[in-house]
């Protein structure tokens, strides 16, 4: 099965009297536990592209199918709906939120969810242990690192086991170890139970990791590379 | 119930987020809603004294005379039914406190000087509690019974008359032939009334010697009746009505005081626009707090969005951070209120200017009223209000483009 298809997707941005084109006529197609890499240099639109698959920011034109389903044609609340009960996020710049504590931001989307609190305290607690968050279950984000923020906005994408995870720049902030440790840990829940990852990202260790590279250029796809078996 | 436990947390550590604007909110509203219990208890307090001392000038919630009476107190304009005929339906109905009297026009004199004054004529076991006069600072000694011999009058009468207990006066009225009345009488008490004036106005006879002077045997001028609120007197009044019959017309107090009971109206339309005028200065406080929490947390509000909370979830969250923000001002207003409303139960003397209040009919003691009516509006103004106050601030966070306020820069 599919899980995303793209088709012809464009997406214009006019700044002062320049047109930049951040989706220009792209498609692509994604298989069901399909394990994705987008790479561009910056501003090559990849940040533009995840949005459009998660349903945050409709494009110009084109198609975005989830599942089977169309959704760039949906309602706002069943957007939501989908980005909640499908898609797991981990966004490039704003992740986390301040007021509660790394288990709560973990909690944050099964509690909304409707997950028990006993059963998403185990999940949550156990998550965080595997990106090595053991001990700072209840630091608030501004008593962490940028880079512990990062995995926990991390444990929170993976921990309600959506069908799709799109992860912006997830290892930005990371060493090269724990950014290896969470490279694991997607290749072990993609093969586990099928979940589909996209994730944009510059990192070359990243990319060394992933079966499927995209690169794109200026909202295009430059290259489309099957670099191993997954 | 699992969003809106997240709701309730959210909003609540929100709330506490900046302390500072929170806790300057809190005063602001707790002073406010202190201001508004506190300065509607001072004015029900002395709009209650002054009707409760109206009414017992008057005395009764609810009044019989003859059709006439009201335009010419005449002993004339009798109540047909015979007195001891009316006492009994009285008596069966179960009022609180009845009486009847006679009540008509005199003239007393002294060896020194004359004065007009209404003669009451009373029955003062039925008149107890029922009246304007002091008990506890009589000279002399009050009426014991119905056919009393002596006469009871005011002090500051007694002293225009150069009289005192013990001495004798002349008390001259018209009997229904229209031929002079007159009787002497020995002061046997000197009453004191909060409202001077009164102790000027008013002489007491008993009943049956009145009706013994007048020649009206057994008549009376006017049966009244009392129940246990003055707000509310329909339910002695639909009672009195029942008891008599066309020939004599049936008054409430707020009828025979028009003044006095459009007031007690007016009062519960002032106390509402009191309450809302110091809600609306409030509600810019509120209102601004809110923009400037919602302001601040675009990016916030923006990744629960796209996380995929409902609009209707991030209006919720808003909402409740203003409704608690509300309630606990609420709740200390209130106790600030009513712990400085406390202290004052025994009343605050405000003789300084009580001259001037006299002129209106209220005395110099002001007993705060907290009625529990007006301790409700307030609070249910602020709630309601509040509400619709932070509606579109709290619509505005929840119209949030997901993507535009996550990416919003610092
Ligand atoms: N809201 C916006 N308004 C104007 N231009 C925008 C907006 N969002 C993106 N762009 C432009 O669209 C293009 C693609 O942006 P996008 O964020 O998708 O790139 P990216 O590949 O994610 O870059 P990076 O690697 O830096 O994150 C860029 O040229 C960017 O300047
Ligand atoms: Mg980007």
């Amino acid at each position: 099965m599919t899980a995303v298809r793209c088709v012809d997707l464009c997406k214009t941005y006019i700044q002062g009297d320049t047109e930049i084109k951040a989706l220009d006529h792209l498609s692509i197609d994604v298989d069901a536990g399909g394990f994705v890499c987008l790479s561009s240099p910056s501003g090559g639109g990849k940040t533009t592209l995840l949005n459009a698959i998660g349903g945050l920011d409709i494009p110009d034109s084109g198609e975005v199918w989830i599942e089977g389903e169309r959704i760039d044609t949906k309602s706002k609340g069943q957007l939501a709906e989908l980005r909640l009960r499908k898609i797991g996020f981990v966004f490039q710049a704003y992740n986390l939120i301040p007021v509660l504590t790394a288990r709560e931001n973990v909690e944050f989307v099964m509690q909304v969810q409707g997950v028990p609190a006993a059963e998403r305290g185990e999940l949550a607690i156990n998550v965080l242990k595997e990106v090595g968050l053991a001990g700072l279950e209840d630091r608030r984000p501004a008593q962490m690192s940028g880079g512990q923020q990062q995995r926990v906005a991390v444990a929170r994408a993976v921990v309600s086991r959506p069908a799709l995870i799109l992860a912006d720049e997830p290892t930005a902030n990371l060493d090269s170890k724990t950014s290896d440790g969470l490279m694991d840990l997607f290749s072990e829940l993609n093969s586990a139970h099928n979940t589909t990852f996209i994730i944009a990202t510059h990192d070359q260790r990243v990319m060394a990791h992933i079966p499927r590279l995209i690169r794109m250029l200026d909202g295009r796809i430059v290259d489309d590379i099957q670099q191993h078996a997954p | 119930m699992n969003t809106f436990k997240v709701l309730l947390m959210l909003a609540w550590r929100n709330l506490w987020r900046n302390h500072r604007r929170t806790i300057i909110m809190l005063s602001a509203i707790s002073i406010g809603v202190w201001a508004m219990i506190f300065m509607t208890a001072l004015t029900q307090g002395m709009v209650n004294e002054m009707i409760k001392d109206g009414i017992s000038v008057l005395p009764g919630h609810v009044q019989v005379h003859h059709p006439d009476y009201r335009d010419d107190p005449n002993i004339n304009n009798l109540i047909t039914t015979p007195d001891t005929e009316l006492s009994a339906r009285f008596a069966a109905a179960g009022f609180k406190q009845w009486a009847t009297r006679i009540k008509v026009p005199a003239v007393i004199s002294s060896e020194r000087e004359s004065r007009g004054v209404t003669l009451l004529g009373i029955d003062p076991v039925r008149e107890r509690d029922l009246n304007f006069i002091d008990y506890a600072d009589i000279d002399g000694r009050f009426l014991e019974v119905a056919d009393d011999k002596g006469i009871v009058i005011g002090r500051k009468l007694a002293d225009t008359l150069d009289t005192e207990v013990g001495k004798r006066i002349v008390v001259m009225t018209q009997d229904p032939d229209n031929e002079i009345a007159d009787r002497g009488f020995r002061v046997v008490g000197v009453f004191g009334a909060k409202i001077e004036s009164l102790e000027e106005t008013y002489i007491f006879a008993g009943k049956e010697t009145i009706q013994t002077l007048l020649k009206v045997g057994d008549h009376v001028t006017e049966a009244v009746a009392i129940g246990d609120d003055y707000r509310n007197v329909e339910p002695v009044y639909a009672a009195v009505l029942a008891l008599v019959d066309s020939s004599v017309v049936v008054n409430r107090w707020t009828d025979l005081n028009s003044y006095l009971g459009t007031m007690m109206t007016v009062m519960d339309g002032f106390v509402l626009i009191w309450v809302v005028v110091i809600f609306l200065a409030l509600s810019f406080g509120l209102v601004n707090t809110l923009v400037m929490a919602v302001y601040e947390r675009v990016r916030e509000i923006g990744l629960m969005l796209a996380l995929g909370m409902k609009p209707s979830s991030i209006l919720g969250q808003i909402i409740i951070e203003s409704m608690m923000l509300l309630v606990i001002g609420l709740a200390i207003g209130n106790v600030l209120a009513f712990a400085s409303i406390a202290p004052l139960k025994s009343g605050i003397d405000i003789s300084v200017v009580a001259k001037g209040m006299e002129m209106m009919g209220a005395s110099s003691i002001l007993y705060p009223q907290l009625r529990s009516e007006d301790v409700i509006l307030a609070n249910a103004v602020v709630l309601i209000l509040g509400f619709f106050a932070s509606l579109s601030p709290a619509w505005r966070a929840s119209r949030y483009q997901p993507i535009e306020a996550i990416t919003k820069a610092d």
